[in-house]
């Protein structure tokens, strides 16, 4: 499925590793973040060294690795999941370089083969990128790049001629983690990023309907949310929750957040009161 | 920007995108500073290195080690280096170009320990605020060195994650860093990381193997025949062969961590050795494209050594390039060969090495003692780079001694309380 509808109205960009804490329960996780209104979901293909993660997200990958992950396995997970919007695979280089016979063309292929609609790797950045560019332009995928606060100038440019699908944009410094409060650096960025005619998903530290509305109302198309919802997961693992539950939970929060994104553009559309 | 970020196939810059203005400007800085002298950088460092931190260091020979093997041995003393190990020429050399950036707050992370304690050191030195991560399980084996580091002002921070040792040290490290990059300077301990860290951590120590072509022409009338050193990440490695490495008639032994075998439990996810080079596959991790350790599907394994120094399941990238171009013969020491050597040179020469250098002996002593198995002809003499020296490994050497039935050890027990 294409990404090219999926910013049509403001977008709820929902992430949860796969196989988090085990491969079934983690099915039911993903299929309730789509009924509750996910536009795209971006799954994390487990890597044991996830730099660009906060404590949360590392936790899940320890979980996921524990119950099995493998790339092999997530191609399974991704053919096994009954769910009608787009799927981004959210994974680590070297997992894109080990598999098969080559390095990364392989990977993406079989991706293709099993739905996956395109790529965000954190540890990618663009001027390395040519290699993965290729093998997606070659099967049709998307590729997703992070823009950061500190991103400017030449390397904007450069990030922006590479980027499709929709620009991971990084709400503030640091790694992927649940926060109370949004930072100032969204809305610069965000306006750095007007001219460019792809769909902005802001991420990094999104938990709540209030947050999501706040991003959308400053401008983005669609909001990013992880670590919130790991935890939730987390949680259910924790007190050995039954999966219906943390399921039920994950729908709750997911509608909660999808409201807060369409709540969002509303504010922006309706002037401000005097 | 467009400077040159890799050596063959391996190198470049795979960190987060946050990151990247931070790699830019360091690249930059790199640049100008060190390899232009901009406003007197590399004066300034070479001043430092020298009265701060006491170089050059000597070349000995070794005399007993010598008649063993009935062969010219030459040891480079980076174990007389202020604070105890080569360590010190990077660590001083990336704080004074932290300063020079303007930079206000100094990261490192730390495996053995030794890297944190020159960080600090630095740090101290120069009057900048530092944090040092450092895993949990190398802390608890490392504690002369957290004390060291506590001692000289240094934030010292564990992490739990994984199995807490140096490779979540640096994972950890590089999020503080994606943080805090605007006023931060991520001091990197080895030739590992992004471009432009491999480069530059060498050029900074290259210093070592500067010294060792002069003093060598000075006293031996003529370059070393090979050059030992151990390799974990590899940054001794380069600063002793960096400036021989055009004299194709000098042999480089690279000497890694075979720890307890060089088979390896996939399953597990562990290998029971550090030794990347002689057995690891090409991959990405820590930000650059390098030799590693990894199991089939691209995840990274667990790393074994005796040594702490040399428990990393990567290397750095130059090194990789440069035993594919056999330039460099990678060679594996085990873990019970290593702490035979550390004592054996306690003994014989009066000089307790770290249990990394122990290692590189080990490699003479597999090779040309009594029982070796003479498998290289040693073109001579013989250099071999005493990285640093052993106080920080005291402990570990005991316990590790006793664990096992060495015929060359000392009884520790005797004086047990």
């Amino acid at each position: 499925m294409s990404l090219d509808d999926a910013f049509d109205e403001p977008a709820f960009v929902p992430y949860l590793a796969a196989g988090d804490p085990d491969f079934e329960s983690s099915i039911e996780y993903v299929e309730a973040l789509a009924r509750g209104g996910a536009d795209v979901i971006e799954l994390g293909l487990p890597f044991s060294e996830p730099i660009a993660e906060g404590p949360t997200i590392q936790r899940a990958v320890v979980r996921a690795l524990d119950g099995g992950m493998t790339p092999e396995r997530f191609f399974e997970f991704v053919e096994a999941l009954d769910v009608d919007v787009p799927l981004v695979c959210m994974t680590y280089y070297n997992l894109l370089y080990q598999y098969g016979d080559e390095p990364v063309r392989p990977f993406v292929e079989r991706a293709a083969e099993v739905g996956i609609s395109g790529f965000v790797v954190p540890d990618l950045p663009a001027e390395e990128a040519d290699l993965l560019r290729e093998a997606c332009d070659e099967f049709g995928l998307d590729l997703i790049f992070i823009v950061a606060p500190t991103t400017a100038g030449e390397r904007l440019e450069r990030i922006m001629d590479r980027v499709s699908g929709y620009v991971y944009v990084q709400a503030r410094l640091g790694v992927t983690g649940a926060r109370t409060s949004l930072s100032d650096h969204t809305a610069e960025t965000l306006a750095r990023l007007e001219d460019y005619d792809v769909p902005k998903a802001v991420g990094f530290g999104i938990s709540t309907g209030e947050h999501a509305a706040g991003v959308v109302e400053a401008g983005a198309d669609g909001v990013i949310v992880g670590s919130a919802l790991v935890d939730i997961v987390a949680d259910g693992h924790d007190n050995d929750d039954p999966t219906a539950d943390v399921a039920a939970r994950l729908e709750v929060l997911a509608r909660e957040l999808k409201a807060g994104a369409l709540e969002g553009s509303q504010r922006r559309s309706r002037p401000e009161r005097t | 920007m467009s400077t040159d970020t890799k050596f063959g196939n391996y190198g470049g810059q795979y960190v987060p995108e946050a990151l990247m203005p931070a790699i830019d400007e360091l690249t930059d800085a790199y640049r100008r500073y060190v390899l232009e002298n901009e406003d007197g950088f590399m004066d300034e460092f070479r001043d430092r290195i020298r009265d701060f931190g006491g170089r050059p260091t000597p070349l000995q020979r070794a005399e007993q080690l010598s008649a063993r093997y009935g062969v010219d041995v030459y040891l480079k003393r980076e174990d007389l280096l202020h604070g105890g190990a080569h360590k010190l020429n990077n660590a001083l050399g990336q704080v004074l170009l932290a300063k020079y950036m303007g930079k206000e707050r100094i990261i490192a992370e730390t495996g053995a320990g030794q890297h944190g304690t020159a960080t600090a050191m630095a740090a101290a030195h120069l009057d900048m605020p530092c944090e040092i991560y450092m895993g949990r399980r190398d802390i608890n084996r490392q504690r002369p060195n957290v004390f060291r580091m506590r001692i000289n002002g240094a934030e010292v921070t564990p992490v739990d994650v994984g199995r807490g040792t140096l490779k979540e040290a640096i994972s950890e490290t590089m999020r503080d860093w994606a943080t805090t990059v605007e006023t931060t300077h991520y001091v990197i301990g080895s030739i590992v990381g992004p471009a432009p860290f491999p480069a530059m951590v060498r050029d900074f120590h290259s210093v070592i193997s500067e010294e060792i072509r002069a003093q060598s022409l000075d006293r031996l009338g003529g370059l070393p025949g090979s050059v030992v050193a151990c390799a974990g990440g590899g940054s001794n490695t380069m600063g002793a062969f960096a400036e021989l490495l055009d004299n194709e008639g000098v042999t480089l032994y690279a000497v890694e961590a075979g720890g307890s075998s060089l088979t390896v439990d996939e399953e597990a996810g562990v290998a029971p050795h550090s030794a990347s080079l002689s057995t690891g596959e090409e991959g990405v991790l820590h930000g650059a494209r390098t030799k590693l350790l990894q199991d089939s599907h691209g995840q990274i394994m667990e790393s074994h050594s005796v040594s702490s120094g040399l428990d990393y399941s990567g290397v750095g990238p130059e090194l990789s390039h440069l035993v594919d171009t056999g330039r460099v013969k990678p060679v594996t020491v085990g873990d019970d060969d290593a702490l035979e050597a550390f004592h054996r040179l306690s003994q014989d020469e009066g000089i307790i090495p770290a249990l990394e250098t122990a290692h590189a002996f080990g490699f003479l002593e597999a090779v040309a003692g009594p029982d070796g198995d003479g498998s290289v002809e040693f073109d001579e003499p013989i250099v071999v780079n005493v990285s640093g020296r052993g106080d920080k490994d005291l402990e570990a050497a005991i316990e590790e001694t006793e664990k096992r039935n060495l015929e060359n050890a000392p009884r520790m027990e005797v004086f047990d309380r």
